[in-house]
């Protein structure tokens, strides 16, 4: 017999906020309950599970004072965020930089590109 | 002998020679003061109304105002129906103005809104110019709160920063504040710059926060401080502040729910190097008080009617400097109106202003705007207010002198997030006073 535990999460997916009941078998999420709508599934499933996130930082510009943000342009595991925060640290660009240039192409091997999101001349 | 002035001084005092020898004039059909999200969408706005002749001023060398060192996502989905960061938003709305050839002054300061109206404006390139305007639009957005508004006992050593302060260090100048880090308030800045802390290795010690509800949005709280396992600490304040050259220490104390004073012989003392402040913003108005328009206690920001015009004809509030905002989208959004109604203004003169309805904010209920409608308005009524407390299962009541002709049923309504509720003009007309107002379905713990 597999064990039944129980993670509690409040949806973020838009402003309603449901509390999110997710029941977790042997690893497996197996039923969510308390959401309002498809999303909230979903998102109860990946929490549970391998939660996700965008990642934004900021890297060094040659010869510029103010760092480049950037951001992942999808979501990557949560887990990987401090590789994916270490993995930018000793990058450095060089001008000129555009919105959407590719500054790390997929980042720890999650398949998403680091991009920047601030423009140099 | 001649003085040798270095390049700067000598710019500074050219400068000031114009001031003092000189006043250009500038006439355009309407003037933006201030560059952010909300001047950028009232300018691109007004343009694609007919009005061609716009010009902002900003400050700043750059537009974008906040957006600029909010380089989280986050922003536009409900604009560009994608997850975008502050400077890719600010980015776009800028592109915009531009290929509309919107004319974009910087570095130039807003001094004060005369009769005319006009405004005095001061800069670089511009000097001392007088801007006469058939309308104006206030976009000056709004700034945060600090330690002195909130009076916390203690030595006054290095190390204390706001957290917008803190934000643009790390975010526009690459520079950690801290290591060992206090944070008092919750609000969505302080969250953010929470989490770029914990990314860049500081330890965020804690987030207390006074009242028994967060100041930030929900969404921040669950991926800023429960993904880093940064403890909030509700009903909690600083209590004192320890150190002679740098912060050493913090007290806190736990904070009684009824009174909200802290409670004497609970401080506990929190070894840290920086304690930051993230209480929360108030509009930028000190321009529309000296103006003598009329403001709302409530919002902080000035009073207006459904087309965002102020007490005085012509003049024009948007975004955090009308009301702070959680959403960037819905400052665009008012940013838009407010560039309508001013193109509209400046084509056809004002409306009607006799027999405007007062809209008030009842129990529960902390502002709304508009605080006025006027018999012009049309279809539906967008009202958007904050509740002073948490309610779940709430309705929002709007009463029509005092009677009720409309409710609306939300999931929940929190203080950090703002509600809107849509009214039919229909409705609104020919009274005197609509009053909104929430009440719980369940109660609250
Ligand atoms: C930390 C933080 C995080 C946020 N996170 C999100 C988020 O995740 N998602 C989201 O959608 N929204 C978010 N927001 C909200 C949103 O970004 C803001 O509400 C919005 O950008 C405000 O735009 P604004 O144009 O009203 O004000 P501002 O951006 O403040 O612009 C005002 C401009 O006016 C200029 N100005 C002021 N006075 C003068 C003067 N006298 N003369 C000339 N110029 C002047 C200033 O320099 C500034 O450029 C966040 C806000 C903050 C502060
Ligand atoms: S479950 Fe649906 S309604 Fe509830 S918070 Fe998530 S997205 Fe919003």
């Amino acid at each position: 017999m597999s064990e039944k535990t129980y993670k509690h999460f409040i949806c973020v997916s838009c402003p309603v906020g449901c509390e999110l009941e997710v029941t977790m078998e042997d690893g497996v999420a197996t039923q969510v309950t308390g959401y309002t709508c498809k999303r909230g599934i979903e998102y109860g499933i990946d929490e549970a599970t391998d939660p996700k996130r965008v990642v934004t930082s900021l890297v060094n510009v040659k010869g510029k004072q103010m760092p480049c943000s950037v951001r992942t342009n999808q979501a990557i595991p949560k887990r990987l965020i401090p590789d994916c925060v270490e993995a930018l640290r000793g990058i450095e660009l060089t001008p000129p930089v555009k919105i959407g240039d590719v500054v790390l192409k997929d980042v720890c091997g999650t398949g998403a590109n680091v991009i920047a999101t601030k423009n140099f001349d | 002998m001649t003085t040798k002035l270095t390049t700067n001084a000598a710019k500074a005092q050219a400068t000031k020679l114009t001031v003092l020898g000189e006043i250009n004039h500038m006439e355009v059909d309407i003037a933006i003061v201030g560059g952010g999200a909300a001047g950028l969408a009232a300018a691109n706005a007004a343009y694609d109304a007919g009005i061609t002749n716009v010009a902002i001023f900003e400050r700043e060398t750059a537009t974008g105002g906040i957006l600029k060192q909010c380089i989280h996502n986050g922003f536009g989905l409900h604009r560009f129906k994608e997850e975008l960061s502050g400077p890719e938003y600010a980015a776009r709305e800028h592109e915009a103005a531009v290929e509309r050839g919107i004319q974009i002054n910087y570095q130039a300061f807003v001094l004060s809104i005369e009769e005319g109206p006009l405004l005095r404006v001061i800069s670089p390139t511009l000097g001392m110019t007088h801007v006469h305007a058939g309308a104006i639009i206030l976009a000056m957005g709004s700034r945060e709160r600090t330690r002195g508004m909130l009076q916390i006992p203690g030595t006054r050593p290095a190390g204390i920063y706001t957290a917008g302060t803190a934000q643009h260090m790390i975010n526009l100048e690459g520079i950690i504040p801290g290591r060992e880090v206090v944070m008092l308030g919750s609000g969505d800045i302080g969250l953010i710059v929470a989490r770029r802390l914990a990314y860049e290795g500081a330890n965020v010690k804690m987030v207390l926060n006074r009242s028994h509800f967060s100041g930030g949005l929900r969404r921040n709280i669950v991926q800023c401080l429960d993904d880093y396992g940064i403890p909030l600490r509700l009903l909690h304040t600083i209590t004192n502040v320890y150190g002679k050259n740098r912060v050493e220490a913090v007290g806190v104390s736990q904070v009684d729910k009824a009174t909200k004073k802290a409670i004497p012989g609970t401080e506990e003392i929190i070894p840290c190097d920086t304690v930051l402040l993230s209480v929360g913003l108030i509009p930028e108005n000190e321009l529309a008080r000296a103006a003598g328009i009329v403001m709302d206690r409530g919002s902080k920001g000035a009073l207006v009617d459904q087309t965002y015009q102020t007490s005085i004809p012509g003049i024009f509030s948007a975004g955090n400097v009308l009301h702070i905002h959680d959403l960037v989208d819905f400052v665009s959004e008012e940013g838009e109106g407010a560039g309508r109604a001013a193109a509209e203004y400046v084509k056809n003169g004002g409306a009607e202003r006799a027999e405007v309805v007062e809209v008030v904010p009842g129990s529960g209920v902390s502002y709304v705007v508009p605080q006025r409608v006027t018999p012009a308005a049309q279809g539906k009524v967008l009202m958007r207010f904050r509740v002073r407390n948490i309610y779940k299962k709430p309705t929002v009541h709007v009463l029509a002198d005092g009677v009720e002709v409309k409710k609306f049923k939300r999931q929940i309504l929190i203080p950090a997030e703002m509600a809107e509720i849509k009214v039919d003009a229909e409705l609104i007309a020919g009274h005197k006073t609509i009053e909104v107002t929430v009440e719980a379905g369940e109660p609250n713990e």
